[in-house]
């Protein structure tokens, strides 16, 4: 959250007319080694999650193997106490972990583009309503809500990223709708409406294109957070994942007697987590310094 | 200043107005036959199950429902547990555990300021040196564990290397101080732990921009020395936006105190939270999740009033 409240004031946005997309790609990972790399590390994720099976050196279920094995070539992260492969099982797990992480972040960007764009764009009474709506989702203790929608509606994928989606609204809105406010003072939204275009209209064509650097960058800041509560909820038994299908959370949880004896099966998961984050968040800094130049280095 | 307070205070309460609206149409539109969730039996009994809806309020209108149990609510009536611990009021098993979590509360907050701000303030101090980036890297990456695995590392590594592990069995604060302290000090370490991160983040660019203020010039100009200029004037006003940015937080960080308990077998709100969660307790988390609402609804009440009463350009405008 650190990251979204300092994207919220807006500045200027770059220029790139006349650079082609690949001269600005390699002007940004010469300035930012940090950032490329952190984004290297999650389109890797992200295709690891994708070709999962294909991959993975051993079933995610498969209990044939020796147990309790220390990390080693035949086995990368060792094996836990139910006689499998680790390595494997956190490539399996990596489709529930961003998974979930995707989907509600799409669903909070849906909620929070819609929410953020029309409030910031009509002001007046429909702003005061958005607002009051935010408050009230400010002061829902986050895992707490979603520990209550699961408990309501069931430990379904799209109820838990639902639940995860309506934490991150909130603070999509406040960055969306900031932008948006910003967008609207603009002279050529003024023109659009002499010219008698409707509210809907000038939201969709002139508003949302102008705001997207922003939703961009709010979206690939919360996926980290995402993948924390997700990871929370599982650890808690309370997510999608079950014995056979495993997820980054659930897996540290299920080698809790074996911890002492088996230091790698304590690490592994909680690395596969922090990895992750680590590596949206770096990458979402970067995107937001290369997008906001204003920001550049204030932190 | 008083109309300030009056008018912070008027907006809190239709917060808690939809917040509770929310949670009771929450539990009410769970799918499925109430009986059969709560009861966890196939095919209960009708009379079992007429007794059940009763003791929920079910067999009344949804208006009458609300009323009563907001009513209730205002008096600190929740109603009655209807699974395990059934009968016993859900107002009392709260009040009981709530100690724990406040206890765990007020230590991580505790560690979170006794690591974050230093470690902020001598970045800030610092900055752009190699200290200042190597501690934003560890920040970073720091922010980026799950406060659950500190824990899981610190339960097994000490335990390991050491044979150490807290005493089980958990004990209150006022039978047996040092023992409570030595079960709570690891889980509120971690929690910590995650929270300074955050802070030291915070301090850190709040520091950057007083120590750019005129007032800080002038009073290095007047021969104050830097340790002075540093801790009485740039520190006390950075920690005003430190302080205001630790309330957003504090949503995410009741989140945690339910997992932490967890794992470190605390019987705080979280745990009774993930006990009636499992057993199907819908009076009880209904009361539970009410109860982080307010008390977070209240803690940022706390902090924004406190703002007005540190920074009077809050006050005035």
């Amino acid at each position: 959250m650190a990251n979204t409240a300092d994207i919220e004031s807006v500045g200027q946005l770059p220029s790139f007319q006349g650079t082609s997309w690949r001269t600005t790609a390699v002007r940004a990972m010469r300035k930012n080694p940090a950032g490329a790399l952190a984004g290297l590390v999650c389109l890797m994720l992200i295709i690891l999650a994708f070709v999962g099976p294909s991959v993975a050196p051993h079933d995610p279920n498969d209990t044939s193997l020796p147990r309790l094995q220390a990390p080693s070539l035949s086995y990368p992260l060792g094996t836990d106490h139910l006689f499998r492969d680790l390595f494997s099982r956190i490539i399996y797990g990596s489709r529930n972990s961003l998974g979930v992480g995707f989907a509600s972040v799409g669903v909070s960007l849906v909620l929070g583009v819609v929410l953020g764009i029309s409030s910031g764009y009509k002001r007046g009474a429909w702003d005061a309503v958005v607002g009051a709506i935010v408050n009230v989702m400010f002061s829902y203790p986050s895992l707490v809500l979603v520990i209550f929608l699961v408990t309501v509606f069931g430990q379904e994928f799209l109820v838990i990223s639902i639940a995860i989606g309506l934490i991150l609204t909130p603070y999509t809105i406040r960055v969306v709708r900031s932008a948006a406010l910003q967008v609207s003072s603009l002279q050529y939204i003024e023109a659009a409406t002499a010219v008698g275009a409707s509210d809907l209209r000038i939201m969709y064509r002139h508003v949302l294109p102008n705001v997207t650097p922003y939703v961009i960058v709010v979206a690939s800041v919360n996926i980290g957070l995402a993948i924390l509560i997700e990871a929370s909820v599982s650890f808690l038994g309370l997510g999608v994942s079950s014995d056979t299908n495993p997820s980054w959370g659930r897996m540290l949880q299920e080698t809790r007697n074996v911890w002492q004896q088996a230091w790698w099966t304590a690490i592994v998961p909680g690395a596969a987590i922090s990895v992750a984050v680590v590596a949206f968040n770096v990458f979402g800094d970067a995107l937001r310094d290369w997008l906001d130049p204003r920001l550049r280095g204030s932190r | 200043m008083g109309h300030y307070i009056l008018r912070r205070l008027i907006l809190t309460i239709p917060i808690l107005f939809i917040a509770s609206l929310l949670i009771f149409a929450g539990v009410r539109v769970i799918p499925g036959d109430v009986c059969q969730i709560v009861l966890q039996i196939p095919e209960p009994a009708p009379e079992q199950c007429a007794l059940l809806k009763e003791e929920i309020g079910l067999d009344r209108p949804a208006i009458v429902q609300y009323f009563n149990w907001a009513g209730g609510a205002l008096t600190g009536d929740l109603g009655n547990s209807v699974s395990v611990r059934k009968g016993q009021p859900v107002s009392d098993q709260i009040i009981e555990r709530m100690n724990t979590t406040l206890e765990l509360a007020v230590l991580t907050i505790f560690f979170s300021f006794a690591v974050g701000v230093p470690i902020g303030v001598y970045s800030a101090l610092k900055q752009n040196r190699l200290s200042d980036i190597l501690l934003r890297g560890v920040a970073i990456g720091w922010l980026s564990m799950p406060s659950f695995w500190i824990g899981t590392l610190l339960i097994t590594f000490p335990a390991k290397w050491w044979g150490y592990s807290a005493p089980v069995g958990y004990v209150h604060f006022w039978e047996d101080p040092l023992k409570n302290l030595e079960q709570l000090y690891l889980p509120a370490l971690a929690l910590g732990l995650a929270l300074a991160a955050i802070l030291a983040r915070f301090t850190r660019s709040a520091m950057l921009e007083e120590m750019r203020q005129d007032y800080v010039r002038t009073a290095r100009s007047k021969g104050l020395t830097e340790r002075a200029v540093v801790s009485r004037h740039a520190l006390r006003n950075a920690m005003m936006q430190v302080i205001t940015h630790l309330g957003l937080q504090l949503a995410f960080f009741f989140g945690g105190t339910v997992v932490l308990e967890q794992l470190f077998s605390l019987p705080g709100l979280g745990t009774l939270l993930y006990q009636s969660v499992i057993q199907k307790d819908l009076t009880m988390v209904q009361g539970l999740v009410l109860t982080f609402t307010v008390i977070i609804t209240l803690v940022n009440l706390m902090i924004d009033l406190s703002y007005a009463w540190l920074d009077p350009r809050v006050r005035f405008t």
